[in-house]
């Protein structure tokens, strides 16, 4: 592999150890990538600040204690901890102290404290046609497919690694030619009511990851141009299921303003259609639970837009929760004062909801045991709760989320996708 | 039943052990439980099987990119597989093998295979890796 002359003099240790141990692990990473060389990237997105161990602690706080500075802006993804209500949940005080610790290292490398899983819904979203090197699923699909910004999927513990050097492997959605589509998903005779419904995005999502698994999927047939949010949605239901780190969607997403563009004029491996019987099964697979009982709701995965928040404080402005049903927001300290400003939040107080800001209630333990079923209108959060958290879940929009919550049991509206 | 196939060392190293083999992919986060070595993926193939110690077959790792920091940790507890085989390529698992040496000296072997010979693989097979990604698999 092609190294510059700076390259070697930082694996020599001439900048320090960390800065050392980040370039021998960077390089050997580039060396299974396949890389002939390594870019410069000009910001970078830190996954690995969620505590999920010792191992990962312990790589923070020696790359932090050696001396280790970030070389270029980089921000952090959900922290272990939402450092300010962590105490209302039933954290272990231990848990809890490490996770700190784990955040705390980061910081001291010159992190930026965004603790957001959306950092492209803050002020340090990239622009397009950036080097980046990012990690965490949704945040990348969201980078390379909506902005067009451009990043592998860079894992916990590497994305650090390029934040240090300021460098990250030439290969992969990194360079223009591994950027075109792979599969053509043609989408047959779905309703505009349904294409227009924030609750279409996710299922979609769930169904296009699973199809294409890690080819690059091009999305036509959509017929109205969706939100931002739409598009989160979309990317992180496709980067749960599949391995999806760039979508295209003709005419909507900015590398694909034709068909011919996003295929770079190539023709797709494969056409797949999908109809609205297809999404109803990927819509049923996304609930594990049966039956109207229902413990708890939570939004926000990823965390809740600014925009969502509005969304959300319409739906449930003069209302209250049913006393049996929990209702968390997550998302991060930025939104949070935003919606604290528009009035937002103080609606959300008075439905009886709860804010988790920083953290990531997938990776973070503080849902009580007798919290059994959750009704989430996120793909990503109906996808991986199950597993993680080891609690049933109900996949439904907000407003069916915002009606069993008053109601106190699981309440769906079907018509849509009954059409 | 006893054959040889040749793979690809993306992290060199010595393991034995039986196969646990699936076409799924799989994410580590909120798929693999590092304190047990059970696969907790509810809707993968392989839910409730325990990987630990046994040389884990599938194509590549999917979605989450905490699966790294996940093996990692599974590597230091050591309730890791014994050794990873990929149908291609895969740089999660490399990643977590390659910190695990820097860090703590512990080498867990992962090999890419070409598609047709990790289609080859099955749950039960006895499979010997050397350093040279040679697999000596054998079928009870």
């Amino acid at each position: 592999m092609k190294l510059t002359h700076n390259d070697r003099a930082v694996l020599r240790g001439d900048s320090g150890a960390a800065a050392r141990m980040a370039m021998t692990i960077l390089v050997r990473m580039a060396e299974v990538y396949g890389a002939g060389e390594l870019l410069d990237i000009s910001a970078a997105h830190i996954d690995s600040t969620i505590y999920i161990g010792e191992a990962n602690l312990e790589f923070a706080e020696r790359l932090a204690s050696q001396g280790a500075r970030v070389a270029v802006p980089t921000t952090l993804n959900v922290s272990g901890l939402d450092e300010e209500h962590w105490k209302e949940w039933p954290v272990p005080e231990d848990w809890a102290e490490k996770a700190l610790r784990h955040m705390k290292a980061y910081e001291r490398m010159g992190c930026i404290p965004t603790w957001t899983c959306a950092p492209y819904q803050t002020e340090m979203k990239p622009h397009f046609g950036q080097q980046i090197a990012w990690g965490e699923s949704n945040a990348i699909v969201y980078a390379n497919s909506v902005i067009g910004a451009r990043t592998e999927r860079y894992p916990d513990l590497l994305d650090i690694c390029c934040a240090i050097t300021g460098r990250a492997p030439a290969v992969g959605l990194h360079l223009t030619e591994n950027r075109a589509g792979d599969l053509l998903v043609h989408l047959h005779d779905i309703p505009a009511a349904l294409q227009k419904a924030d609750a279409f995005y996710p299922v979609l999502g769930h169904w296009v990851g699973k199809a294409a698994q890690n080819r690059i999927p091009v999305i036509e047939g959509v017929s109205l141009k969706p939100s931002e949010d739409q598009l989160k949605a979309l990317g992180a239901g496709a980067a749960s299921s599949g391995a999806t780190a760039l979508f295209h969607m003709v005419g909507v997403t900015p590398e694909a303003p034709t068909l011919e563009a996003a295929f770079q004029g190539r023709e797709p491996s494969e056409i797949i259609t999908v109809g609205l019987d297809d999404l109803r099964t990927a819509r049923r697979e996304l609930s594990t639970a049966e039956g109207e009982s229902l413990d708890m709701v939570v939004v926000g995965c990823p965390h809740l837009s600014f925009s969502e928040f509005k969304d959300l404080a319409h739906l449930i402005e003069g209302k209250h929760r049913h006393p049996k049903v929990a209702f968390l927001v997550t998302t991060n300290r930025g939104v949070r004062e935003r919606a604290q400003g528009a009035g937002y939040l103080s609606a959300l107080e008075s439905f009886g909801g709860k804010v988790a800001v920083d953290t990531c209630i997938l990776a973070a333990p503080m849902l009580p045991p007798a919290i059994r079923t959750i009704m989430t209108n996120s793909a990503k959060y109906a996808y991986y709760a199950p597993g993680m958290v080891r609690k049933k879940v109900i996949y439904g929009s907000l407003e069916d989320c915002v009606n069993s919550a008053l109601r106190g049991s699981v309440t769906m509206d079907d018509d849509l996708w009954h059409t | 039943m006893a054959y040889m196939i040749q793979g690809k060392p993306v992290l060199a190293g010595q393991a034995e052990g039986e196969v646990l083999f699936s076409r799924e992919p799989i994410s580590f986060w909120g798929g693999y439980d590092c304190q047990t070595g059970e696969i907790i993926d509810r809707r993968h193939p392989l839910s409730g099987s325990n990987a630990g110690g046994k040389v884990l077959a599938l194509p590549s790792a999917r979605g989450s990119s905490s699966t790294p920091a996940v093996l990692l940790e599974a590597l230091r507890i050591g309730t890791a597989p014994a050794a990873i085989l990929t149908s291609g390529t895969d740089p999660f698992f490399a990643l977590a093998s390659i910190v695990a040496d820097e860090m703590y000296a512990i080498t867990m072997p992962v090999v890419a295979l070409a598609p047709g010979d990790f289609d080859k693989l099955r749950t039960g097979d006895l499979a010997r890796i050397g350093v040279d990604g040679r697999i000596d698999i054998q079928r009870p």
